[in-house]
């Protein structure tokens, strides 16, 4: 393995489900080693695209190559080196925690005795010894997310997919799960992982890839996305809704671009990147008598980032917490 | 391939644990087998009730139609038994052997198809495994309900050689008749729909058949279906084989039976496997 292979090379996949073109068209190089993060918002292609990486799904275009393999004709190459966490727990409900680690392990080869002490080292790290002995579905959807992850990394893989693994995990669990991750980092492993949140890529990604409608809008270190879009917004509240307007203004005039007006009638925001432009609208509302009752600095938020990156919102909505699996 | 434990500052504690990448060989068929086995054999451990609900339905259709009908159907109870009961034997498998399909279909439907896809295995490994479960939560239906037949005054002329000649004949049929419901666990949409199928198909063939009554007294283009009827046959073989009075012709047709059911549906699911592993 020369150090300047990349770990996955896609171009123009396609995938076409009946009417819908899920993925449309997608080039990607994922360099070796390190956290490649794949963003977008529901429906966005992301699992479709990780699964036809993951050689689950035949591309109906263009090509891939993973690890140096062709993802269609040297598929099982692929297998022996890689593994997948999808979106949804593939765990088995009626067997044990333990015994799925064990049946993964033997599946790869491993002795009985073996698995069996991989598995216990594996259900330590995340936080399951307590719960081995129990059938998973008595676990809570957070407990299965993280057996989930685990059986994925039995032999630690080469490189790891992992679609959207924190999705609806509290946030200890995700802490838990990001941690994994770095450590994963550190042994040399290169993780693959789609998420909804701008802030979980900033963490941990060291490239990111915006994925809309089945395209790749933007790419780039989280840093260079987050520049072209501005570095976030400061996001005002008015103790007096009428005075809105004029707060409107004077926002405008001091810190400049497109200020928003927020659904509720005594908030509003704008998009700021210098903390000492926002202290002199702040001085210059409280001059004019405006009084604020809050404000605070947000970060872009993903609907900020596909505003600015598509110019239509993330057509993110409430399944994102029942796609906590 | 080896890979340095930690580069970064910070020894976490997972590194000790994922740092190593020791991969065993890729096991052959016969171990792949084995472990797939093995969680078929777990299932039945963990969740029994499967398995006794499987007994049920054959028990209440022996009491039913041994002391309501019996005695109209064969003169006495005791006779209609040792008529009935090899019938009821074939029904015990024929009635489980649809969970084959619903166990495929539920490890599609909840992704863990997938996750075995994922790995580098032998992949008809999973379903050698699911038979081998399979074979077992036969032979335990089996005994239980040829107990209570004896004890409700079965005697096998056949004896002992005989009913376990039965038993190894229906855990053919069984097997070959699986096929099918491989292949509806694999096209169909979710258990539940092949539980319904499994219902549809099963009730006309287990009462179009001759396990409950011989066809003499049926209408024409009945007894046509009832002699088509697989189940036909293999109730002719067993009732030959627990009875000891099993002729060369009967076994003949018991065995193509078995063999018509492993030729159109056997090639059916490998082929629908063949393409769910491929999409
Ligand atoms: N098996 C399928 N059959 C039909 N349509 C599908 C199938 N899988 C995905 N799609 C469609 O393809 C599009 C992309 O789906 P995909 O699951 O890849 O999105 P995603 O980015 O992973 O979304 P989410 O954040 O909700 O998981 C969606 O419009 C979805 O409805
Ligand atoms: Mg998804």
């Amino acid at each position: 393995m020369t150090a300047v292979e990349p770990a996955i090379e896609a171009s123009g996949l396609v995938k076409v489900f009946g009417e819908t073109r899920a993925v449309d068209g997608v080039d990607l190089v994922v360099p070796t080693g390190g956290v490649y993060g794949f963003l977008g918002p529901n429906g966005a292609g992301k699992t479709t695209t990780v699964r036809m990486l993951a050689t689950l799904l035949h591309p109906d275009g263009g090509s891939a190559r993973v690890l140096g393999r062709d993802v269609v004709r040297e598929a099982d190459d692929i297998r022996a080196r890689m593994s997948l966490t999808g979106q949804y727990a593939s765990v088995d409900e009626q067997l044990t925690g333990g015994e799925n680690l064990v049946l993964l392990g033997r599946l790869l080869g491993f002795t009985k005795a073996v698995a069996a002490e991989r598995g216990e080292e594996l259900l330590a790290v995340f936080d399951l010894a307590d719960a081995a002995g129990r059938q998973v579905k008595t676990y809570s959807g957070g407990m299965r997310r993280r057996l989930d992850i685990a059986a994925s990394l039995i032999v630690t893989p080469e490189l790891v997919f992992l679609d959207e693994p924190t999705t609806g995990l509290d946030p200890r669990s995700r802490n838990q799960v990001w941690d994994v991750i770095r450590s994963l980092v550190d042994v040399g492993t290169t993780v693959l992982l789609t998420t909804q949140y701008l802030e979980e890529a900033d963490r941990l990604a060291d490239r990111v890839a915006v994925i809309d409608r089945g395209r790749i809008v933007a790419e780039g270190t989280p840093g260079e996305l987050k520049a072209s879009v501005g570095a976030g917004a400061v996001h005002v509240r008015l103790v007096e809704a009428d005075r809105r307007p004029e707060a409107e203004r004077i926002l405008a005039r001091v810190i400049g671009g497109q200020v928003r007006l927020a659904p509720e009638p005594d908030a509003l925001s704008v998009p700021a990147s210098d903390p000492e432009r926002v202290g002199a609208a702040l001085v210059e509302l409280s001059r004019a008598g405006v009084a604020v009752s809050g404000y605070r600095l947000a970060e872009p938020s993903l609907d900020e980032v596909f505003l600015a990156l598509t110019g239509h919102a993330a057509d993110v909505d409430e399944k994102a917490e029942e796609d906590a699996a | 391939m080896t890979t340095p434990a930690t580069t970064g500052d910070v020894e976490r504690p997972a590194n000790r644990v994922l740092g190593t990448r020791a991969r065993p060989e890729r096991p052959g068929p016969l171990a792949t087998s084995r472990a797939f086995a093995w969680r078929a054999l777990l299932k039945i451990k963990h969740d029994p009730d499967q398995l006794y609900s499987s007994f049920i339905l054959p028990i209440m259709f022996t009491l039913v139609f041994t002391y309501l009908f019996g005695g109209a159907l064969a003169g006495s109870t005791g006779d209609y038994l040792q008529f009935l009961m090899p019938g009821i034997l074939v029904m015990t498998v024929i009635m489980i052997n649809m969970y084959t399909g619903i166990s495929l279909n539920t490890d599609i439907t909840k992704g863990i198809f997938d996750r075995f896809r994922g790995l580098s295995i032998w992949r008809p490994g999973i379903l050698a495994g699911a038979l081998l479960g399979d074979a077992l939560r036969y032979a335990i239906a089996l005994v239980v309900v040829t107990a209570l037949g004896l004890l409700l005054g079965f005697r096998p002329g056949g004896g002992v050689l005989g009913v376990l000649g039965a038993f190894l004949y229906l855990q053919l049929f069984a097997f070959c008749l699986g096929w099918l419901w491989n292949a509806a666990g694999l096209v169909l949409k979710s258990p539940e729909s092949v539980n319904q199928l499994s219902s549809v198909v099963l009730f006309p063939l287990v009462f179009a058949s001759n396990i409950f009554v011989v066809p003499d007294t049926m209408p024409g283009w009945l007894r046509v279906v009832v002699g088509v009827n697989p189940i036909t046959h293999a109730v002719t073989a067993v009732r030959g084989l627990t009875a000891g009075t099993l002729t060369g012709d009967q076994l003949l047709w018991a065995l193509v039976a078995c063999a018509a059911l492993l030729v159109v549906f056997a090639p059916l699911a490998m082929y629908l496997f063949r393409a769910k592993s491929l999409r």
